[in-house]
């Protein structure tokens, strides 16, 4: 079988790979990249364990075919954090304890953050709404809804401080 | 399998029309990917259309609005005069699915894939749609209602590519409004579901109107009938009680676990009712 040539990118680094016209972003990720934080529950795009960012747009990655990534942006959940230090969701998610088994967590954390870009003061209507396409199986959402909106508050403080630093350069 | 993502409609025509085996277009991939995974079909070739010029944008035109059959329903929300226009056929693209789905699926592959209780069709009938169709026999234009032949079946023909679903201009004072029933309140599929767009003529009487009804019939149901109940009228009780009585009578639904017959039918009236009056009041806060 002839493979398709890919050029994309990956959470800022350019990668390359060779897939079948059949594989999936997810497939692409997880076996060609070594890239397993997204994870495979349904396969149809019920479940969210699978979500990444496509060119900044939220996706399920089952439902992408890996060729589909030719020339475009992709980030995924291992691309969150900045070196050691955790992003505030998953530092959050932590504290809260909202995972138990951690199967669905990426998907969460990656859809959870795809909310806050936009964001950063989500009411717990919006939270709920924001997540709806993400499946647990274990916790029950409302640990995973309250650690979202600490992180919330966490990223309002931070884009407030880089307000403040940024007035006082311009003074 | 092969995958080709041709960047000219010249080029996407002549692989589609000269294809050998099975051969999908790909857009946003959201009905097309699970049927692949799933073993419900195994296609030879797939064209992903998303590179094709122009595809992607919603352009505001002479006539409307022209929405590229690869924008994501979740550019529709985005798109302000999109949604001061046509803000039922908008609610209703943006009901289907998570955000994770509405930043892939499109209201073109919501048409072609032609589900009885695809969400944004009867919102695009009510509001006289237009699919615009690139094939080997050159470019066209059909309503939306005319493209679904049944159940997964559409008149298209091989090499047709609908490139574009268009939105007519909006004459003041209309508007329009899409309402369906699930069990839940997100992240299900109609059980049945209407679609009215109006427009006000002096003192507010509805000067046009269509309906449209989703999940109760084979294919997508416009309601002239319905339409008639509610033109001369303010929305009266004794004018909704016609539309509501027109639509269960155009109902042929089927019967399963996630409703009756009876509960389809009478609910579908009900739907439509309401979403009579959202669309009023949305004409007559309009100048």
């Amino acid at each position: 079988m002839k493979g398709i040539p890919v050029s994309t990118t990956v959470n800022g680094d350019d990668v390359e790979f060779v897939c079948d016209g059949r594989e999936t972003l997810l497939d692409v990720l997880r076996n060609h990249l070594g890239l397993i934080g997204a994870k495979e529950g349904c396969g149809t795009g019920d479940c969210g364990a699978c979500s990444v960012m496509l060119d900044g747009q939220l996706v399920c990655s089952c439902l992408v075919l890996g060729a589909e990534a030719e020339g475009r942006e992709i980030e995924t959940v291992e691309g969150m954090a900045d070196g050691e230090k955790l992003h505030p969701l998953q530092q959050r998610f932590l504290e809260h304890a909202a995972l138990q088994c951690g199967i669905c967590t990426p998907g969460f954390l990656i859809a959870a953050k795809a909310l806050l870009d936009h964001n950063s003061s989500p009411s717990e209507s919006e939270i709920r709404y924001a997540l709806a396409g993400n499946l647990c199986r274990c916790t029950g959402y409302d640990k995973i809804v309250r650690a979202v909106r600490a992180a919330a508050g966490d990223v309002r403080r931070q884009q407030k401080a880089r307000a403040r630093r940024k007035a006082a350069a311009q003074n | 399998m092969r995958y080709e993502a041709p960047t000219s409609t010249r080029e996407a025509i002549a692989l589609m029309s000269g294809a050998k085996g099975d051969a999908y277009l790909l857009a946003g991939g959201t009905d097309l990917l699970v049927r692949m995974r799933g073993e419900f079909i195994d296609p030879d070739l797939v064209v992903d259309i998303k590179r094709l010029p122009g595809i992607q944008e919603i352009r505001k035109t002479a006539r409307g609005f022209s929405i590229g059959a690869g924008v994501p329903c979740a550019a529709l929300g985005r798109h302000k005069p999109l949604l001061r226009a046509w803000p039922g056929v908008v609610e209703a693209a943006q009901l289907i699915g998570s955000d994770q789905i509405q930043g892939r699926c499109t209201i073109a592959g919501n048409l072609c894939n032609a589900s009885p209780a695809a969400d944004s069709v009867p919102a695009l009938v009510a509001a006289t749609a237009k699919a615009v169709i690139v094939g080997p026999g050159g470019r066209r234009r059909l309503a939306v209602e005319k493209i679904i032949t049944g159940p997964g079946a559409t008149s298209l023909g091989k090499g047709d590519i609908v490139s574009a679903i268009e939105l007519p201009n909006r004459p003041p004072k209309s508007g329009d409004a899409y309402l369906r029933f699930i069990p839940r309140t997100e992240m299900d599929i109609a059980v049945c579901s209407a679609g009215v767009s109006l427009t006000l003529g002096p003192r507010n009487v509805v000067k046009q109107a269509r309906v449209a009804l989703g999940a109760v019939a084979p294919t997508v149901v416009l309601v002239p009938k319905a339409a008639r109940a509610i033109v001369g009228t303010r929305l009266e009780d004794d004018a909704l009680q016609r539309l509501a009585a027109a639509c269960e009578a155009a109902c042929s639904p089927i019967d399963d676990k996630r409703g009756t017959v009876e509960f389809r039918t009478e609910v579908a009236g009900v739907l439509a009712r309401r979403a009579a009056v959202i669309a009023y009041e949305r004409a007559r806060k309009k100048r």
